[in-house]
């Protein structure tokens, strides 16, 4: 446990515990309502934001949350108003994001692509310690969110028809999910990096969804799978000397591997259990009587 | 207003209503009325506008012109949702994480309970909404793990778990299996017994139709006619057309090819 007596690591270690926790509690919406890959177009998007931080000598994390905030938001209002060409203008936003980031970045005095490694990959360095304060108040926002409107955002997610003519501001609880996701995305930035952390919304979830049948104990578990490979891949780093994000990501995709094997025979077992009784399991076709036209030859 | 002109007042209004999807107009100046206590069937050929015409009353698409009221109210001023129950279109209940029986008709509480807290009357309606459609043993079930006609019957106790007044279905029969569509029909007569209003999409009246008062049939985006149901005709009429009754006894008449 030597790796506790520094103090980058105990930062580290504390960022990677909150972002175990809100990544996967945001990515169950994301998932949802089947749009996995929103907080990968969020990552590209505060890649410009990273590179404009540089660019302005200002704070690249507070810039990146800038931009993935307004990015995030004009995702959704494509999503509302642009509803036949979204997925081209989000692929735009994609790109767009990724190369305002470079470009900025090299435009910076002294810049270049080096200086974006550690965002878009993690480093268990990038927690500085004025950032452990932003971490803990950003962090516990998005646990509010995700848990204190869990029914209204599951209503939102699962039916968002439905949900309208229940009287919820649907609307607002969609920029809600988008706004927190943007900010998950830069939370956690520094510890899995800006590429992969779309990884740790959808994964964990994915994994989870392999054992479970309700909506409660996907969320539960995915948390927990979060924090455990966010510790571990946080602890593997500080040994090997590889970096965090990308380490933690493999580890979930492993538990998501390790998962579905489990959950083939349970899934089996359980239909089983709720086959209804007398139900027949084998098809019983009763036997024709020849039609009437037939001719033997 | 006298006591007896609010108890007949229209639950729902559509005066010259005109809709359009993408550019095209779908409805083109529709007149519609459900009274307290009408079951309303709206029929017509597929594309003729009956689901935008469902959409357009709740809100769901937006009416270019003419005028939407709900108990009275201006769509746009309306805020009392928990009085309308709606059934969307829908092959399946599910979404793209597991979900329970239980957790998605509790949803549909949400008209009632909003931003507030889940009370055990909460639970207990949708304890009620669930034994309603025969869906109570199955509460725990994963929805992925159900029959079409149970799904149906998970988005009918979400629509009802907020004892709705007016209770709008859009195509409810679609894809369900005869024990269901019997299940639905038993629903939907205990609703209609105890004075719920109900306005139905269908693209036949089939087992539904000893409950319907009134049928407005559209076309082209048009009413075609707002009257008695109409009859069967054409091959509707054919004996070899599979109408399933469930009120003509206990054993259904099936006069199909497969019977």
């Amino acid at each position: 446990m030597d790796f506790l007596n520094y103090a980058f690591m105990q930062r580290a270690l504390l960022a990677a515990v909150l972002v175990g926790v809100i990544a996967p509690a945001i990515g169950i919406y994301l998932v949802q309502r089947r749009q996995p890959l929103m907080g990968d177009g969020i990552g590209h998007v505060a890649m410009t934001g990273v590179g404009l931080g540089f660019l302005l000598n200002s704070s690249p994390v507070w810039m990146a949350t800038l931009v993935s905030v307004a990015g995030s938001v004009l995702m959704e209002l494509i999503r509302w108003y642009g509803r036949t060409r979204g997925d081209i203008a989000l692929a735009m936003l994609f790109y767009g994001g990724m190369a305002g980031g470079v470009l900025f970045v090299n435009l910076a005095p002294g810049g270049s692509n080096a200086n974006l490694t550690s965002y878009l990959f993690g480093s268990l360095s990038t927690v500085a310690p004025a950032d452990v304060t932003a971490i803990l108040v950003l962090g516990a926002a998005v646990v509010a969110v995700t848990l204190g409107l869990r029914r209204q955002l599951f209503a939102v997610s699962q039916d968002e028809e439905f949900a309208r003519v229940t009287g919820l501001p649907v609307r607002a609880l969609n920029l809600l999910v988008a706004v927190t996701a943007a900010v998950t995305v830069t939370v956690a930035m520094r510890v899995v990096g800006l590429i992969l952390v779309s990884a740790l919304m959808v994964v964990p979830v994915a994994a989870a969804q392999q054992l479970t049948r309700s909506f409660a104990a996907t969320f539960a578990i995915a948390v927990a799978l979060g924090v455990t490979v966010s510790i571990g891949g946080t602890i593997t780093s500080f040994y090997e000397d590889v970096p965090p994000g990308a380490t933690i990501v493999l580890l979930t995709i492993a538990a998501f591997a390790v998962m579905t094997a489990l959950a083939t025979p349970l899934a089996r077992r359980r239909a089983r259990a709720t086959r209804p009784t007398g139900d027949p399991v084998e098809c019983a076709i009763p036997a024709t009587r020849p039609a009437g036209d037939e001719v033997g030859v | 207003m006298t006591g007896d002109e609010r108890e007949s007042a229209p639950v729902l209004t559509l005066r010259d209503v005109r809709a359009e999807l993408g550019g095209r107009p779908v409805l083109r100046g529709i007149d519609l009325s459900v009274r307290p206590g009408e079951v309303v069937a709206l029929l017509g050929a597929n594309g003729s506008g009956k689901s935008t015409a469902v959409r357009t009353a709740i809100g769901q698409v937006p009416a270019t012109s003419g005028a939407v009221e709900l108990f009275g109210t201006p769509l746009r001023s309306f805020r009392d949702w928990a009085r309308v129950g709606y059934v969307p279109q829908r092959t399946s209940a599910a979404g793209g994480v597991p979900a329970t029986v239980s957790e998605i008709v509790s949803s549909g509480r949400l008209a009632r309970t909003r931003f507030g807290f889940f009370r055990k009357a909460d639970r207990e309606a949708v304890q009620r909404a669930l034994e309603l459609v025969g869906m109570a043993d199955r509460a725990r079930d994963s929805v992925t793990a159900l029959s079409g006609g149970q799904h149906q019957r998970v988005l009918i106790a979400r629509a009802l778990v907020s004892e709705p007044e007016l209770l709008i279905m859009d195509e409810p029969m679609a894809g369900v299996d005869l024990a269901s569509q019997e299940v639905l029909a038993a629903t939907l007569r205990e609703q209609v017994a105890a004075g719920a209003t109900v306005l139905l999409v269908l693209h036949e009246l089939g087992p539904l139709e000893p409950l319907i008062d009134r049928a407005v049939v559209l076309r082209d985006g048009c009413v075609l006619h707002d009257g008695p149901p109409p009859k069967a005709v054409g091959q509707h009429a054919l004996p070899g057309h599979d109408h399933v009754h469930p009120h003509a006894g206990a054993e259904p008449i099936r006069t199909g090819l497969l019977s």
